[in-house]
């Protein structure tokens, strides 16, 4: 490199560095508090991350109609990673420790909460993910407050096999959710005296099913149990119905509804699958009917559905919420002391309470079928803990833990 | 039994699979030389064309063979217009040029479509063969695989439009001296092979999600199989098509998709390594 060109390319470095501090959104003003979101609002997952950014904003509204939060206002500071796990990375510092939010409510995919909670954790920066996932992570600075297998397979796998038989052969995506979860599949099969007789993983972008499912066929199971992620994963469903094999071997999911497939798939293609959520839009409770009713006319009424993310995400801000207003303060540790005394909401879902041991929570979870493009809901369980975890994780004894455990089934 | 019956049909069907995907990329890319990396933008329009279509009203097969080649086709000759015919014989740029055009294209229909996957579902229903079910619709895809690679033979070799088009790929400056216009020639060849991409397209619509950015799962496949297929077009097609795709379904059976792609593309390493001219370059010499 001459002393030319060396001098034009570190002027170019100087021109982009000096843009990126002239960026706006910094302005961190002493009297609101803000509130990182960091959702995938475009890309491939933005599918479930939009619904989840609405409900934070429409949480963050209702909170500063209320009043706000300690007689401030709460801003939301909004980031969009594009589905892209460097982007993720990028937008943690930045809320951490340029915008320095108070809490950052995000995260989709297993992988990018893997990706933001340790440096969430090294900034010292309060984290909310409001996801359903594969459960076992233990951190004192992460606040998990979706459901986990115990709570949803461990309800799904008895009632299926006790409906449709013992032999389970599961389908699932190939990354951490997809293997934690089939294990768990395996093991509340073993334990209810059945068996899985094959277990296969896809990657995100795989769209030919024939081979496997003739191999589903030869296999003869009595159920299937799928744990498919994404848009190209749809294309399963629906050669799985253009085979027949939809009306011949049921479907139970734990994924399944989470991205609305039921809505792009047709009511004869996913009729008759079964579910297990903390949250279904059709759940007839009051306090379920009025959060629809804020939901619809915040964002319309033709909002496609609002998803067990959505309802996450939402339940997630309110128990922050509540802990900021016991604490008196958005100091990371103070907040955190508050939510470990067991401070619980009634969100969409009934009733959630923060468990202090593991900071997952005990929550209600349903099971439900889909039907015509809707879930019907068949039972629901009260308050359901969240025992995967707590069998490896107590934060009351071990408040340095940091890990994510993973069962062995 | 019913299981070789089984595998022999989702190996024909992935034969198919490839040729119909391919057969785009064979004629803009094997005839003209003309690298197009938004072929696999070309596909995703046809599904969409297909989608709109049906939004219309339109019955579901006059969506798929007639609305989406003819949309796909029609963008093809604005595009040829505008943009290729400015860089033929220039191998590298054109590769440039489409890639920007791949871009250009996702992304306006990520904004007019947005980015959700939409879809229809599979039609025809399903038969049985002993203990197991099979779309009717493979079956379909077998059968219209098979009747494209008549139709672009009887094109190429029995009309005097192929063989105007062959003569005018061969020697441009030729036929031009022999009052044909090369010109008219390109746009026309260009517009039928990105009327074939839409083609597949609207066929891979009820099978997978329908996405802007479904292209790129398909554009490393077909040109494997279309540079494979080595210079002679037709035969490289279908030859190729018929030794990926094999070895594709039978890995995947044997093992798991995963695997199945892992080997379509060892095998073409292996391949291209001993046949660096493609599979017509060695045998079936001087085939269409």
């Amino acid at each position: 490199m001459d002393r030319r060109q060396f001098i034009k390319t570190s002027g170019y470095a100087a021109a982009a560095t000096g843009s990126g501090l002239l960026l706006p959104t910094s302005a961190f003003a002493a009297d609101d508090i803000a509130v990182g979101s960091i959702h995938d609002l475009s890309g491939g997952l933005d599918i479930y991350g939009k619904p989840m950014a609405d409900a934070l904003t429409l949480a963050i509204e209702e909170q500063n109609a209320a009043g706000g939060l300690l007689g401030k206002k709460v801003r939301l500071v909004s980031y969009d990673p594009q589905s892209n796990m460097q982007l993720y990375t990028q937008f943690a510092q930045q809320a951490a420790l340029k915008d320095k939010v108070a809490v950052v409510m995000g995260g989709i995919t297993s992988a990018s909460r893997e990706v933001i909670r340790p440096v969430l954790d090294r900034a010292k920066t309060l984290y909310f993910y409001n996801t359903q996932y594969e459960g076992g992570v233990c951190d004192r600075n992460i606040f998990c407050t979706g459901v986990t297998p115990a709570q949803t397979v461990g309800k799904l796998v008895p009632y299926a096999m006790k409906k449709w038989g013992k032999k389970i052969y599961v389908v699932a995506a190939d990354y951490n959710y997809g293997q934690i979860t089939s294990q768990w599949v395996k093991k509340f099969a073993q334990e209810n005296g059945g068996s899985t007789v094959a277990i296969e993983f896809f990657p995100l972008d795989v769209t030919n099913f024939g081979p496997t499912i003739s191999k589903i066929e030869a296999a003869k199971p009595d159920m299937l149990f799928s744990a498919l992620v994404g848009g190209a994963h749809i294309s399963f469903y629906r050669q799985w119905a253009a085979a027949g094999l939809n009306k011949k071997i049921p479907l139970a999911s734990s994924t399944f509804g989470v991205g609305n497939e039921q809505i792009v798939l047709s009511a004869e293609e996913a009729n008759g699958y079964l579910l297990s959520y903390n949250y279904f839009q059709s759940l007839a409770t009051p306090g379920n009917t009025a959060f629809l009713q804020r939901f619809h006319k915040r964002f319309g009424a033709d909002y496609p559905n609002v998803t067990e993310l959505a309802c996450g995400t939402y339940q997630g801000f309110k128990l922050w919420a509540e802990g900021v207003k016991k604490a008196g303060s958005v100091d990371q540790m103070k907040v955190t002391e508050a939510l470990e005394s067991g401070i619980g909401i009634e969100g969409p879902s009934g009733k959630v309470t923060i468990d202090a041991n593991t900071h997952h929570c005990v929550l209600n979870v349903s099971l439900a079928e889909v039907q015509d493009k809707k879930f019907k809901i068949i039972q629901t369980f009260d308050q359901a803990p969240p025992s995967d975890t707590s069998a490896v994780c107590n934060l009351k004894k071990n408040p340095k833990d940091n890990q994510q455990y993973v069962i062995k089934a | 039994m019913d299981l070789a019956v089984i595998v022999i049909i989702q190996v024909l069907y992935g034969i198919a699979t490839l040729v119909i995907v391919s057969a785009g990329l064979a004629v803009i890319f094997g005839m003209m030389k003309v690298i197009n990396l938004a072929h696999g933008e070309f596909m995703m329009l046809g599904a969409y064309a297909t989608l709109g279509a049906l939004k219309l009203g339109i019955n579901l097969w006059v969506a798929i063979f007639v609305a989406a080649p003819l949309v796909v086709g029609l963008i093809g000759v604005v595009l040829e217009r505008l943009v290729i015919r400015r860089l033929y014989g220039r191998m590298i740029d054109t590769m440039l040029a489409t890639w920007g055009l791949s871009l250009l294209l996702v992304g306006i229909v990520t904004s007019v479509f947005g980015n959700t996957t939409a879809g229809i579902s599979t039609p025809l229903g399903s038969f049985t063969v002993g203990a197991y079910s099979v779309s009717v619709y493979t079956l379909l895809i077998i059968a219209v695989a098979v009747a494209l690679g008549l139709a672009l033979r009887a094109v190429l070799l029995k009309t005097q439009l192929g063989l105007i088009a062959r003569g005018t790929m061969q020697n441009p400056a030729m036929a031009d001296a022999l009052g044909i216009s090369p010109s008219r020639v390109y746009m026309v060849t260009f517009a039928v092979g990105a009327a074939l991409s839409g083609l597949a397209g609207g066929l891979l619509a009820p099978l997978t999600g329908v996405v802007p950015t479904m292209g790129g799962a398909f554009i490393a496949k077909t040109f494997i199989t279309v540079i494979g297929g080595g210079p002679a077009i037709l035969a490289g097609l279908v030859g190729a098509s018929t030794f990926f795709g094999a070895i594709n379904q039978i890995a995947a059976f044997l093992t798991t998709p995963v695997f199945g792609e892992v080997a379509l593309l060892l095998a073409a390493i292996v391949m291209l390594r001993l046949l660096p001219q493609g599979i017509t370059g060695r045998f079936f010499k001087g085939s269409m």
